[in-house]
């Protein structure tokens, strides 16, 4: 898996917002690579970033108030920040495309569903619109919904939750992408249907060797999808790795209060009922970060440095964990007392 | 409920210590819808079809569900929220279902309730302080000096500081407005809370605090809790009974311990096996027990067993109609494939190994 070349590569992109209380940052240097045949997850909570970063990576931040102010987004060889906008036209929801995270809110309630998929197919594959139709019922087949002969004439409100997600995914896939980003595409939906779309996703995957940028906060979610994590905080990556080192040995003090946090199947069957870890307060508002890490205030380990300097990215301090790094002080102490020794 | 049949040869049950502080009989709660044309025949939506259970004071019942299995409609039955068509709910020694509007807003007093969303549950134009004091003085609670300090005592009781009073709504986290919302249901020292899905709005790292701070308030205060969720693993953290719902019915029953080790019904095993978690990863999802299609509609279910159609073990004695049974001591169920092994019930449908 490691030897597939990156499609995307995103790096150092600065996104800043202007507002009433002054600029605000809200993308800090984000850098990652997604990967043909891969699933990279973005994690973290509401506010780091993670959908700013999908919406940079396609074009969309509303400019103004936003403003890309530096940085790099590199697919095909080109970078798609310094594109004409023709051109960024032609590859949006062509060879990069996204999954939104409402299925209702981000489908047109006055077309139809076959209509709606139809669009990108004659847009970017020049079908007419026959073909377009007959191409949006075998998408829709592709899909797994039931009699999609009928169901693509209908309009969003006559389908459920899971079957407008489908279509949101068969639209997104019309036109075969390179990458797929998919904007917390289950948190709408129940669980039972939540596996059938990570299904679907994986089988499609596997299939054409789609690259998936999947953005989520379910660290389970992660665990059954991802081959490569990046932890997002207050507009910076502050943990990446593959899926193993960053579950399993967690770096940064926050990741691991992300995973101890989390209730998991199976603590009724332990002795002692116990409390859920905490993280003590809340993410910072953008305004607020003045120097220093961002997760200072709410870190148990934090010490004086940790308000003095914003860390860089250190590797992991495992053995053979090439790749595994975290923005956090304290792996510069574990590798200068390593190097003591 | 009169169709409750119990298991054969089986040990009476224990009797537990605390009595029940919540008793729903044969809940039903029909929305009629609009006749269609002129010729046709009215409409009725099932959304809660007989549902009965218990909850013992100072003790979890969590009721789960997918959407539109009826959870949170039955939650808002209790409450007199929702219209009841059938059925009675008693708090304590008090019928809920049979009190008129006056006696009810007295009853309210003692049935408080937490919603979902901490954003729309609270007037964007009323200070926090007074939205908490509100049901002390719509039910002429003490006197206004008593007022501002139980309002103190509970902001205090949720984590937020004193001054906090004086702001309004969005000032505040999502996780803070929820603490607010939960201020604001035990101002009036109510029995049961009723808590309609209370962490899904949060962000993760913000639901344990939440978790945590309905836990310690239950044991400090001896709150009963009717906690309505789809999340399992915040269900397993948190309850000590869970009731699982299927299109407006009951499917299963049981304490916390005996069902998260042996879940029975077959819609509770696909349930639990579509969860993912940290631990389970890959192997657990490529092991799970696949659902296929929706649940059928609740204006016409079916006649039997209404997960049958979507059941991987289904029979055709299955459209029969399935009632609770009691297979155990206190774990119920409605499937008629579960047996009995040795004096052990026995599922129909196992968890895969790797779950």
């Amino acid at each position: 898996m490691s030897t597939s070349l990156p499609v995307l590569k995103v790096d150092g992109v600065r996104v800043e917002f202007n507002t009433r209380r002054g600029k605000a940052l809200v993308l800090n240097g984000v850098s990652f690579e997604a990967r043909a045949g891969e699933t990279l997850c973005i994690v973290g909570e509401s506010g780091c970033g993670k959908s700013m970063t999908a919406l940079t990576v396609l074009g969309l931040v509303p400019q103004p108030p936003g403003r890309v102010s530096g940085g790099r987004v590199q697919f095909a060889g080109e970078d798609l920040l310094q594109a004409a906008p023709e051109r960024v036209r032609a590859v949006r929801g062509n060879r990069i495309s996204m999954i939104f995270q409402e299925p209702m809110t981000s489908l047109n309630p006055v077309f139809t569903v076959g209509e709606q998929i139809a669009e990108s197919l004659r847009l970017h594959a020049g079908l007419n619109r026959a073909e377009a139709h007959a191409q949006a019922i075998a998408m829709l087949r592709q899909v797994g919904i039931p009699a999609p002969e009928r169901r693509v004439d209908e309009y969003p409100h006559q389908l459920s939750g899971g079957m407008r997600q489908r279509v949101m995914i068969a639209m997104a896939l019309a036109c075969k992408p390179d990458i797929l980003i998919a904007d917390e595409p289950t948190t709408a939906l129940d669980v039972t249907v939540q596996a059938q779309i990570f299904d679907l996703l994986r089988d499609l995957q596997a299939e054409r060797g789609t690259a998936i940028v999947l953005i989520t906060h379910d660290m389970g979610a992660v665990a059954e999808m991802a081959d490569r994590v990046i932890v997002m905080y207050a507009g910076r990556v502050i943990e990446q790795g593959t899926t193993a080192e960053v579950l399993g040995s967690p770096q940064h003090p926050y990741t691991r209060g992300l995973i101890a946090c989390l209730p998991e199947l199976g603590s009724s069957q332990g002795d002692a009922r116990a409390e859920l870890a905490e993280i003590p307060g809340v993410v910072p508002s953008l305004w607020e970060l003045g120097s220093g890490c961002a997760f200072r205030e709410r870190c148990p380990q934090a010490h004086a440095r940790c308000a003095a300097e914003v860390p860089p990215m250190f590797d992991a301090p495992l053995p053979g964990q090439s790749g595994h790094a975290a923005a956090c002080w304290l792996l510069a102490e574990a590798a200068r007392q390593e190097a003591f020794v | 409920m009169t169709n409750l049949v119990r298991f054969p040869n089986m040990p009476a049950p224990i009797e537990p210590a605390a009595p029940v502080l919540l008793s729903v009989t044969d809940l039903k709660v029909h929305f009629p819808r609009a006749r269609s044309g002129f010729m046709a025949k009215p409409e009725v939506v099932r959304a809660v079809d007989g549902v009965s259970f218990e909850v013992r004071r100072g003790t979890t019942l969590a009721v789960v569900g997918e959407s539109g299995s009826g959870k949170t409609t039955t939650a808002l039955a209790v409450m007199r929220l929702a219209p009841i068509t059938d059925g009675s709910v008693r708090l304590g020694t008090t019928n809920l279902s049979l009190l008129n509007a006056d006696a009810m807003r007295e009853a309210r007093r003692r049935v408080q309730m937490i919603f979902q969303d901490p954003y729309s549950s609270l007037n964007p134009r009323q200070r926090v302080g007074e939205a908490v004091r509100a049901p002390l003085d719509l039910m002429k609670i003490g006197t206004p000096a008593e007022r501002v300090a139980r309002v103190d005592e509970l902001f205090a009781a949720v984590g937020l500081r004193p001054e906090q009073q004086g702001l309004f709504p969005h000032q505040f986290s999502g996780g803070q407005r929820q603490r607010i919302n939960i201020a604001r249901a035990l101002a009036t020292n109510p029995e049961l809370v009723v808590c309609d899905e209370p962490v899904s709005a949060l962000d993760i790292a913000i639901r344990a605090q939440i978790l945590n701070l309905l836990v310690r308030l239950q044991r400090k205060l001896g709150l009963t809790y009717l906690f309505i969720s789809h999340d399992m693993a915040v269900v397993e953290h948190i309850c000590d009974e869970i009731a699982v719902m299927y299109l407006g019915q009951i499917v299963e029953r049981a304490p916390r311990r005996t069902f998260f080790e042996r879940p029975l019904h077959p819609y509770s095993v696909a349930l639990m096996s579509a969860v993912p978690t940290v631990q389970g990863g890959r192997a657990r999802a490529a092991q799970r027990i696949r659902l296929v299609g929706d649940p059928p509609s609740p204006i016409d279910p079916p006649t039997g067993c209404r997960f049958a159609g979507r059941c991987p073990v289904a029979m055709p004695a299955c459209q029969e109609p399935q009632t609770l049974r009691e297979v155990q001591s206190g774990h119920w169920v409605a499937c008629h494939r579960v047996q009995a092994v040795a004096g052990q019930p026995v599922a129909p449908l196992q968890l895969p190994a790797a779950a």
